[in-house]
Protein backbone atom coordinates (compact mmCIF):
# COMPACT_ATOMS: atom_id res chain seq x y z
CA UNK A 1 0.00 0.00 0.00
CA UNK A 2 1.47 3.25 -0.91
CA UNK A 3 0.78 6.71 0.57
CA UNK A 4 -1.55 8.19 -1.59
CA UNK A 5 -3.36 5.22 -1.54
CA UNK A 6 -3.52 5.05 2.35
CA UNK A 7 -4.56 8.89 2.33
CA UNK A 8 -7.20 8.56 -0.27
CA UNK A 9 -8.93 6.16 1.89
CA UNK A 10 -10.78 4.61 -1.28
CA UNK A 11 -12.14 7.45 -1.60
CA UNK A 12 -13.64 8.44 1.49
CA UNK A 13 -10.68 10.54 2.42
CA UNK A 14 -13.13 13.46 3.60
CA UNK A 15 -15.12 11.84 5.83
CA UNK A 16 -12.58 9.31 7.37
CA UNK A 17 -10.11 12.07 8.38
CA UNK A 18 -12.55 14.58 9.17
CA UNK A 19 -13.49 12.04 11.88
CA UNK A 20 -10.35 11.01 12.79
CA UNK A 21 -9.07 14.38 12.82
CA UNK A 22 -11.44 16.24 14.66
CA UNK A 23 -11.42 13.40 17.15
CA UNK A 24 -7.04 13.48 17.33
CA UNK A 25 -7.83 17.32 17.57
CA UNK A 26 -9.67 17.64 20.70
CA UNK A 27 -8.17 14.62 22.61
CA UNK A 28 -5.01 16.46 22.31
CA UNK A 29 -6.49 19.96 23.04
CA UNK A 30 -8.17 19.23 26.51
CA UNK A 31 -5.29 17.81 28.32
CA UNK A 32 -3.07 21.04 26.82
CA UNK A 33 -6.08 23.01 28.14
CA UNK A 34 -5.76 21.25 30.93
CA UNK A 35 -2.40 21.60 31.85
CA UNK A 36 -2.90 25.13 31.66
CA UNK A 37 -5.63 25.29 33.94
CA UNK A 38 -3.57 23.63 36.56
CA UNK A 39 -0.58 26.28 35.91
CA UNK A 40 -2.78 29.51 36.29
CA UNK A 41 -4.78 28.03 39.46
CA UNK A 42 -1.03 27.69 41.01
CA UNK A 43 0.20 31.09 39.93
CA UNK A 44 -3.38 32.72 41.62
CA UNK A 45 -3.20 30.42 44.88
CA UNK A 46 0.57 31.74 44.89
CA UNK A 47 -0.33 35.02 44.78
CA UNK A 48 -3.25 34.74 47.54
CA UNK A 49 -1.39 33.24 50.13
CA UNK A 50 1.71 35.67 49.77
CA UNK A 51 -0.99 38.70 49.83
CA UNK A 52 -2.61 36.96 53.05
CA UNK A 53 0.95 36.29 54.68
CA UNK A 54 1.83 40.01 54.00
CA UNK A 55 -0.96 41.37 55.31
CA UNK A 56 -0.47 39.26 58.66
CA UNK A 57 2.92 40.89 59.03
CA UNK B 1 -15.10 -2.12 59.89
CA UNK B 2 -12.63 -4.69 60.68
CA UNK B 3 -8.92 -3.89 59.06
CA UNK B 4 -8.48 -5.60 55.69
CA UNK B 5 -11.22 -3.06 53.92
CA UNK B 6 -10.36 -0.32 52.27
CA UNK B 7 -11.87 2.63 53.93
CA UNK B 8 -13.11 4.17 50.62
CA UNK B 9 -14.73 6.93 52.98
CA UNK B 10 -10.85 8.73 53.09
CA UNK B 11 -11.06 8.96 49.96
CA UNK B 12 -14.12 11.10 49.94
CA UNK B 13 -12.30 13.77 51.52
CA UNK B 14 -10.31 16.07 48.93
CA UNK B 15 -7.72 16.39 50.63
CA UNK B 16 -6.63 12.65 50.60
CA UNK B 17 -8.27 12.61 47.54
CA UNK B 18 -5.98 15.23 45.62
CA UNK B 19 -2.79 13.65 46.43
CA UNK B 20 -4.15 10.24 45.20
CA UNK B 21 -5.49 11.75 41.66
CA UNK B 22 -1.97 13.16 40.79
CA UNK B 23 -0.29 9.85 41.34
CA UNK B 24 -3.26 8.03 39.55
CA UNK B 25 -2.93 10.48 35.97
CA UNK B 26 0.35 9.47 34.61
CA UNK B 27 -0.21 5.19 35.11
CA UNK B 28 -3.95 6.10 33.10
CA UNK B 29 -1.76 8.72 30.70
CA UNK B 30 0.71 5.80 29.61
CA UNK B 31 -2.69 3.26 29.50
CA UNK B 32 -4.07 6.16 27.07
CA UNK B 33 -1.68 6.53 24.69
CA UNK B 34 -0.75 2.50 24.24
CA UNK B 35 -4.07 1.47 23.90
CA UNK B 36 -4.95 4.61 21.54
CA UNK B 37 -1.67 3.64 19.83
CA UNK B 38 -2.43 -0.18 19.53
CA UNK B 39 -6.18 1.09 18.59
CA UNK B 40 -5.25 3.46 15.73
CA UNK B 41 -2.32 1.08 13.99
CA UNK B 42 -5.29 -2.14 14.24
CA UNK B 43 -8.09 0.83 12.93
CA UNK B 44 -5.92 1.43 9.48
CA UNK B 45 -3.71 -1.14 9.25
CA UNK B 46 -4.66 -4.53 10.04
CA UNK B 47 -8.88 -4.67 10.18
CA UNK B 48 -9.52 -5.48 6.61
CA UNK B 49 -11.67 -3.20 4.39
CA UNK B 50 -15.50 -3.88 4.69
CA UNK B 51 -17.40 -5.38 1.92
CA UNK B 52 -20.18 -3.30 1.75
CA UNK B 53 -18.54 0.17 2.92
CA UNK B 54 -15.40 0.13 1.75
CA UNK B 55 -12.54 2.16 4.08
CA UNK B 56 -15.25 4.60 4.94
CA UNK B 57 -16.33 2.28 7.50
CA UNK B 58 -13.25 3.42 9.51
CA UNK B 59 -15.09 5.94 11.27
CA UNK B 60 -16.85 3.17 13.34
CA UNK B 61 -13.22 3.20 15.23
CA UNK B 62 -13.93 6.62 16.81
CA UNK B 63 -17.70 7.47 16.31
CA UNK B 64 -18.94 3.93 18.71
CA UNK B 65 -16.51 4.24 21.18
CA UNK B 66 -16.96 8.48 21.71
CA UNK B 67 -21.06 7.41 21.35
CA UNK B 68 -20.18 4.98 24.32
CA UNK B 69 -18.08 7.37 26.40
CA UNK B 70 -20.76 10.21 25.90
CA UNK B 71 -23.30 7.63 27.48
CA UNK B 72 -21.16 6.34 30.18
CA UNK B 73 -19.91 9.65 31.27
CA UNK B 74 -23.73 11.01 32.02
CA UNK B 75 -24.37 7.77 34.25
CA UNK B 76 -21.17 8.47 35.99
CA UNK B 77 -21.67 12.08 36.61
CA UNK B 78 -25.73 11.03 37.92
CA UNK B 79 -24.08 8.69 40.29
CA UNK B 80 -22.19 11.14 41.92
CA UNK B 81 -24.94 13.14 42.09
CA UNK B 82 -26.88 10.91 43.55
CA UNK B 83 -23.58 10.27 45.99
CA UNK B 84 -23.39 13.72 46.44
CA UNK B 85 -27.37 14.53 47.57
CA UNK B 86 -27.38 11.18 49.80
CA UNK B 87 -23.88 11.25 51.50
CA UNK B 88 -23.72 15.01 51.28
CA UNK B 89 -19.89 14.64 50.11
CA UNK B 90 -17.85 17.44 48.55
CA UNK B 91 -15.91 15.15 46.49
CA UNK B 92 -19.22 14.17 44.61
CA UNK B 93 -20.27 17.20 42.91
CA UNK B 94 -16.66 18.25 42.36
CA UNK B 95 -16.41 15.01 40.10
CA UNK B 96 -19.41 15.75 38.32
CA UNK B 97 -18.30 19.14 37.01
CA UNK B 98 -14.96 17.60 36.31
CA UNK B 99 -16.34 14.89 34.01
CA UNK B 100 -18.99 16.92 32.17
CA UNK B 101 -16.80 18.99 29.62
CA UNK B 102 -15.26 15.57 28.60
CA UNK B 103 -18.98 14.25 28.28
CA UNK B 104 -19.76 17.15 26.40
CA UNK B 105 -16.54 16.61 23.96
CA UNK B 106 -17.86 13.09 23.51
CA UNK B 107 -21.22 13.70 22.55
CA UNK B 108 -20.27 16.59 19.94
CA UNK B 109 -17.87 14.01 18.50
CA UNK B 110 -20.50 10.78 18.48
CA UNK B 111 -22.36 13.85 16.28
CA UNK B 112 -19.60 14.71 14.20
CA UNK B 113 -18.54 11.82 13.25
CA UNK B 114 -21.81 10.35 12.99
CA UNK B 115 -22.44 12.71 10.44
CA UNK B 116 -19.04 12.28 8.72
CA UNK B 117 -20.02 8.19 8.59
CA UNK B 118 -23.74 9.95 7.30
CA UNK B 119 -23.32 11.73 4.40
CA UNK B 120 -21.51 8.94 2.29
CA UNK B 121 -23.56 6.01 3.20
CA UNK B 122 -26.79 7.68 3.77
CA UNK B 123 -26.83 10.26 2.15
CA UNK B 124 -27.47 13.26 4.32
CA UNK B 125 -25.32 14.81 7.46
CA UNK B 126 -28.16 14.66 9.83
CA UNK B 127 -31.73 13.30 9.85
CA UNK B 128 -34.02 14.30 13.15
CA UNK B 129 -34.57 10.13 13.64
CA UNK B 130 -34.89 9.11 17.61
CA UNK B 131 -31.48 8.03 17.95
CA UNK B 132 -29.73 11.12 16.49
CA UNK B 133 -32.50 13.53 18.13
CA UNK B 134 -31.76 11.85 21.43
CA UNK B 135 -27.63 11.97 21.29
CA UNK B 136 -28.46 15.44 20.00
CA UNK B 137 -30.70 16.47 23.46
CA UNK B 138 -27.95 14.70 25.44
CA UNK B 139 -25.11 17.33 24.19
CA UNK B 140 -27.71 19.48 25.78
CA UNK B 141 -28.16 18.33 28.93
CA UNK B 142 -24.29 18.47 29.42
CA UNK B 143 -24.41 22.16 27.79
CA UNK B 144 -27.08 22.77 30.51
CA UNK B 145 -25.36 21.32 33.26
CA UNK B 146 -22.32 22.99 32.54
CA UNK B 147 -24.06 26.82 32.31
CA UNK B 148 -26.04 26.38 35.20
CA UNK B 149 -23.51 25.40 37.22
CA UNK B 150 -21.33 28.35 36.37
CA UNK B 151 -24.99 30.30 36.53
CA UNK B 152 -25.43 30.17 40.18
CA UNK B 153 -22.71 31.48 42.17
CA UNK B 154 -23.12 29.58 45.91
CA UNK B 155 -21.75 26.83 45.13
CA UNK B 156 -23.45 24.27 47.37
CA UNK B 157 -26.61 25.58 45.57
CA UNK B 158 -24.56 25.55 42.25
CA UNK B 159 -24.09 21.80 43.02
CA UNK B 160 -27.57 20.79 43.85
CA UNK B 161 -29.53 22.40 41.00
CA UNK B 162 -26.85 20.60 38.89
CA UNK B 163 -27.07 17.06 40.71
CA UNK B 164 -31.07 17.42 40.25
CA UNK B 165 -30.34 18.58 36.51
CA UNK B 166 -28.34 15.50 36.32
CA UNK B 167 -30.74 12.99 37.73
CA UNK B 168 -33.35 14.24 35.95
CA UNK B 169 -31.94 13.56 32.68
CA UNK B 170 -31.19 10.37 33.25
CA UNK B 171 -34.09 9.14 31.77
CA UNK B 172 -32.48 10.17 28.27
CA UNK B 173 -29.72 7.54 28.49
CA UNK B 174 -32.29 4.33 28.15
CA UNK B 175 -33.90 6.31 25.00
CA UNK B 176 -30.80 7.09 23.45
CA UNK B 177 -29.59 3.17 23.74
CA UNK B 178 -33.09 1.70 22.97
CA UNK B 179 -33.78 4.16 20.04
CA UNK B 180 -32.75 1.83 17.16
CA UNK B 181 -35.16 -0.76 19.00
CA UNK B 182 -38.10 1.01 19.68
CA UNK B 183 -38.41 3.09 16.57
CA UNK B 184 -37.77 3.01 12.91
CA UNK B 185 -34.59 4.48 12.77
CA UNK B 186 -32.16 5.30 9.32
CA UNK B 187 -29.29 4.44 12.20
CA UNK B 188 -28.81 1.02 12.10
CA UNK B 189 -28.85 -0.95 15.10
CA UNK B 190 -26.24 -2.53 17.75
CA UNK B 191 -23.56 -4.48 16.62
CA UNK B 192 -22.85 -5.58 19.41
CA UNK B 193 -25.63 -6.79 21.71
CA UNK B 194 -25.68 -8.31 25.82
CA UNK B 195 -27.96 -11.67 24.19
CA UNK B 196 -26.91 -12.56 20.94
CA UNK B 197 -23.44 -11.46 21.14
CA UNK B 198 -21.26 -9.48 17.68
CA UNK B 199 -22.41 -9.37 14.44
CA UNK B 200 -19.21 -8.08 13.06
CA UNK B 201 -16.04 -9.53 12.19
CA UNK B 202 -13.44 -10.30 15.50
CA UNK B 203 -10.65 -8.15 14.76
CA UNK B 204 -13.22 -4.95 14.12
CA UNK B 205 -14.54 -5.72 17.23
CA UNK B 206 -11.32 -6.30 18.85
CA UNK B 207 -10.11 -2.96 17.62
CA UNK B 208 -12.92 -0.78 18.79
CA UNK B 209 -12.91 -2.17 22.09
CA UNK B 210 -9.35 -1.80 22.50
CA UNK B 211 -10.52 2.20 21.10
CA UNK B 212 -13.10 2.38 23.64
CA UNK B 213 -10.90 1.06 26.67
CA UNK B 214 -8.62 3.91 25.28
CA UNK B 215 -11.04 6.37 25.88
CA UNK B 216 -12.03 5.74 29.52
CA UNK B 217 -7.97 5.66 30.33
CA UNK B 218 -8.01 8.86 28.85
CA UNK B 219 -11.66 9.96 30.35
CA UNK B 220 -10.02 9.08 33.67
CA UNK B 221 -6.52 10.85 33.20
CA UNK B 222 -8.25 13.89 32.16
CA UNK B 223 -10.93 14.14 34.68
CA UNK B 224 -8.84 13.74 37.51
CA UNK B 225 -6.84 16.45 36.58
CA UNK B 226 -9.52 18.44 35.96
CA UNK B 227 -11.12 17.95 39.73
CA UNK B 228 -7.35 18.46 40.90
CA UNK B 229 -7.70 21.83 39.81
CA UNK B 230 -10.88 22.40 41.11
CA UNK B 231 -10.24 20.79 44.60
CA UNK B 232 -7.64 23.77 44.67
CA UNK B 233 -10.23 26.36 43.86
CA UNK B 234 -12.79 25.39 46.28
CA UNK B 235 -10.32 24.64 49.06
CA UNK B 236 -8.19 27.33 48.41
CA UNK B 237 -8.76 28.40 52.10
CA UNK B 238 -8.00 25.37 53.96
CA UNK B 239 -4.49 25.09 55.51
CA UNK B 240 -4.01 21.44 53.67
CA UNK B 241 -3.91 23.56 50.33
CA UNK B 242 -1.60 25.67 52.06
CA UNK B 243 0.59 23.45 53.30
CA UNK B 244 1.18 21.39 49.48
CA UNK B 245 4.39 21.37 48.04
CA UNK B 246 3.78 23.05 44.80
CA UNK B 247 2.32 25.87 46.66
CA UNK B 248 5.26 27.03 48.42
CA UNK B 249 6.49 30.58 47.39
Amino acid sequence: MNLVEFFDMGGYALYVWSSFGATAVLMIAEPLLLKARRKQVLRRLKRLIRIQTEEQS
Amino acid sequence: MNNSTINWFKYSSPASFYPLAGRLIPWFTAITVILIGVGLFLSFFVAPTDYKQGEGYRIIFVHVPAAWMSMFIYLIMAFWAAMGLIFNTRLSAMMSQALAPTGAMFTFLALWTGAFWGKPMWGTWWVWDARLTSELILFFLYIGFIALQGAIDDTRRADKAGALLLLVGVVNIPIIYFSVKWWNTLHQGASISMSTGSSMASIMLNTMLIMALGFWAYTIAVALSRVRSIILEREKDSQWVRELPELKQ
